[in-house]
């Protein structure tokens, strides 16, 4: 794929229903009305503008206000002060560490998880049974967010079925439930991409590498690691980012934890703060741009 | 040398973009507050035409039961059938967030607890009530008008709708001795470890300054909403030794109701209609008691937004909410004193009334109701070296850690 696509997942269908004379006349509508091209092409810089940008720009100078500490209401007075603490704060900090630690731990369980079941979607497994073991992965998606975490909660509680099955064996509810829910949550984000890389991954490497006389764990290393570890880079931003940003699963099964979007969430509604709470979500921006940037030089960004 | 150039313009446009955002933030700077509030002018409506067809209200959970949770529970409807106006009610789960929700100008009334009602009023939030417009207001219980928390300078700015307090609930399987004391989830809280439950609130800390007020005189805390720095860093570090014991703290209701259910709590701080709630659904058997360190507690007001679409309607549920028969309805269920002195002859329960001590107002006194702290102590010592509320909510984040 050409440099510049970005995060695309490569399911282009064989063009089935658009005849070429369709097309044809498709491109000619277009080609007579040069305006409506030009608007058409406008649209998605003009989305990410107004709809991203603009309003990341908002919340960043919101961070500079300050408000009345009684009634809550903004006030426009220009300050450094919320920055500042944010940077500063030892419980910002703590809370901040802990969730790039929580964020890493679920990206890295993803992606051991999902490296071996893409393999086997992808490598061995029979067209029929590859075509169920991907609507399986993609179904969890289907289901609301709110019902998985909760029946995590479930499972994981004191009389649930984990308690049942291990004889009382369980993390409970805290920071070990909190990186298992969020990992379950976002695997299908990890294996899609990991499993498209393993598409592109050449058999006859596979053949050559045994041809040579690497064994199993020589070829997985030498040559399917170093071809799929984009494709894992690629699904590690979604992981990470995802995590970075969730205060809901840590709500329900985090037990007494929390994490950094649960102290911006506190800030915003519970303090009424809106500045402060602009000024600690640029934490978790600043880490997404760094991750993304790391991730650049892996190539994920422009191999998938 | 082409990543060189797209970095070099990469930092170029940040420094674009971060030189708007400091354009755009350095306005002027203005004074930011004066040091005595004043009330922002709202008008008061004079009249109640017919109603709009619908209100938006927050309520607290219980406050607007349509027959969901239990089908006999149901004043809602009669509301609709009488009034036309189509209730659309949104549970809100702190006062904060209900603040908030009423920040948005989306609805018409609120049930604003007195941790509330004060920010709403000087925030221009919430209208003045005309009581005049509302006839059941004559036989509301008299120590609840005109209260510090609900007027300002004699003018009412809502309806007193009930009042109660923050009780001690306990599951009576697993703990099968009764508890008449705070300790239970303060001092003594390691026998119950992992099982002990707290409300998810800033407020919560006057809960931990009460029992210090009770066992640590030498604090000298007179009002756990009154506390200086000191004051407040003791109650700060009795929960933080408490949140070794904690299992999980709730913010919502549901969540508690949950938690004892599942055998996840045992042991915390709750509201009358969570218990009643949790002895509904017959999971597990729990017991409530007013412990002998004292309690804080709420006392409700409907209020009106200043931007309610449904005026008129706002001002019907307000006169139906505290009339007779409904105020003692919505009392028996939530398990609060109600405000209709005339309702305590309504009650299923016909010794509700003396249960609650609703019309006792020297028992109404003892409790230590919800209200914001302010820099200016509001126990009225006249001193100004309180804590303010800001401050409450980092100390509650620090605890959380």
């Amino acid at each position: 794929m050409a440099r510049g696509e970005g995060l695309s997942i490569d399911t282009r269908p064989a063009s089935a229903d658009s005849t070429p004379a369709r097309r044809g006349a498709v491109s000619a509508f277009f080609a007579r009305k040069r305006k409506t091209q030009v608007a058409l092409l406008l649209l998605p810089p003009a989305w990410i503008v107004v709809g991203y940008l603009a309003a990341l720009v908002v919340l960043l100078v919101s961070a500079f206000w300050t408000t009345d500490t009684f009634t809550g209401n903004v006030i426009h007075v220009y300050s450094w002060e919320n920055l500042r603490s944010v940077y500063t704060d030892h419980l910002f900090r703590t809370v901040t560490l802990r969730t790039i630690g929580v964020a890493l731990l679920v990206t890295l369980i993803d992606a051991l998880v999902a490296f071996p079941m893409a393999f086997y979607m992808s490598v061995i497994a029979r067209p029929a049974t590859r075509r169920m073991l991907v609507i399986a992965v993609l179904t969890p998606l289907w289901a609301s967010y709110l019902v998985k975490a909760y029946a995590w909660r479930s499972l994981l509680s004191p009389t649930g079925a984990l308690t049942y099955v291990t004889g009382g064996h369980t993390p409970g509810y805290g920071l070990t439930a909190t990186v298992i829910t969020l990992a379950y949550l976002w695997l299908p984000y990890m294996v899609i991409p990991v499993y498209a890389g393993f598409e592109r991954l050449p058999r006859a490497l596979l053949e050559a590498s045994a041809d040579l006389g690497a064994g199993a764990g020589r070829t997985i290393r030498s040559v399917i690691v170093p071809m799929v570890f984009p494709a894992i880079a690629a699904g590690s931003i979604f992981t990470f980012s995802l995590t970075l940003g969730d205060y809901i699963a840590v709500g329900i099964v985090g037990g007494k934890t929390q994490l950094l979007a649960n102290v911006i969430y506190g800030q915003l509604v519970t303090a009424n703060d809106q500045p402060l709470a602009a000024a600690l979500s640029t934490v978790p921006l600043l880490a997404i741009v760094l991750y993304l940037l790391a991730m650049r030089r892996t190539g994920a960004l422009e191999n998938v | 040398m082409t990543t060189m150039l797209r970095r070099t313009s990469t930092v170029v446009s940040l420094l674009a973009a971060l030189s708007l955002v400091a354009a755009c933030a350095s306005s002027k700077s203005g004074n930011t507050s004066t040091s005595k509030r004043s009330v922002p002018k709202i008008a008061m409506a004079t009249a109640v035409g017919p109603g709009e067809g619908a209100l938006n209200i927050i309520v607290w959970a219980g406050y607007a039961e349509d027959g969901s949770n239990d089908k006999t529970v149901d004043w809602v409807h009669p509301f609709e059938q009488q009034t036309g106006c189509k209730v659309n009610a949104k549970i809100g789960n702190t006062s904060d967030e209900m603040v908030q929700l009423m920040k948005t100008g989306q609805y018409d009334g609120v049930s604003a607890s007195g941790d509330a009602t004060l920010r709403l009023v000087y925030g221009g939030d919430v209208a003045p009530v005309n009581t005049n417009l509302v006839p059941n207001y004559a036989t509301v219980s008299p120590f609840l008008k005109n209260g510090n928390w609900n007027s300002v300078n004699g003018q009412m700015y809502g309806i007193p709708h009930g009042w109660g307090a923050n009780l001690l609930m306990w599951d009576s399987k697993k703990i099968p001795t009764d508890l008449d004391s705070w300790g239970a989830v303060f001092d003594k809280s390691s026998a119950y470890k992992g099982k002990v439950t707290a409300y998810d609130s800033p407020i919560y800390i006057a809960d931990a300054a009460l029992y210090l007020m009770a066992t640590q005189p030498s604090l000298g805390i007179t009002d756990p909403y009154s506390l200086t720095p000191s004051q407040l860093d003791a109650a700060v570090a009795l929960l933080k030794q408490q949140k070794s014991n904690v299992g999980e703290y709730w913010s919502d209701y549901t969540k508690e109701v949950q938690a004892f259910e599942s055998g996840t709590s045992d042991v915390g701080t709750t509201w009358q209609v969570i218990a009643n709630l949790i002895t509904a659904d017959k999971k597990t058997t729990v017991k409530t008691a007013v412990p002998k360190e004292g309690v804080t507690g709420w006392s409700d007001t409907w209020m009106i937004s200043a931007h309610a679409q449904h005026p008129n309607c706002m001002y019907k549920w307000m006169n139906y909410i505290i009339s007779p028969t409904v105020n003692a309805q919505v009392a028996e269920w939530f398990g609060e004193a109600p405000a209709q002195t005339l309702a305590c002859q309504h009650t299923v329960d016909k010794s509700f009334c003396d249960t609650y001590h609703a019309l006792d107002s020297s028992y109404a006194g003892k409790i230590h109701y919800w209200t914001t702290p302010q820099t200016q102590c509001v126990n009225g010592n006249g001193k100004s070296d309180c804590t303010d509320y800001a401050t409450w909510v980092s100390k509650w984040q620090e605890v959380k850690g």
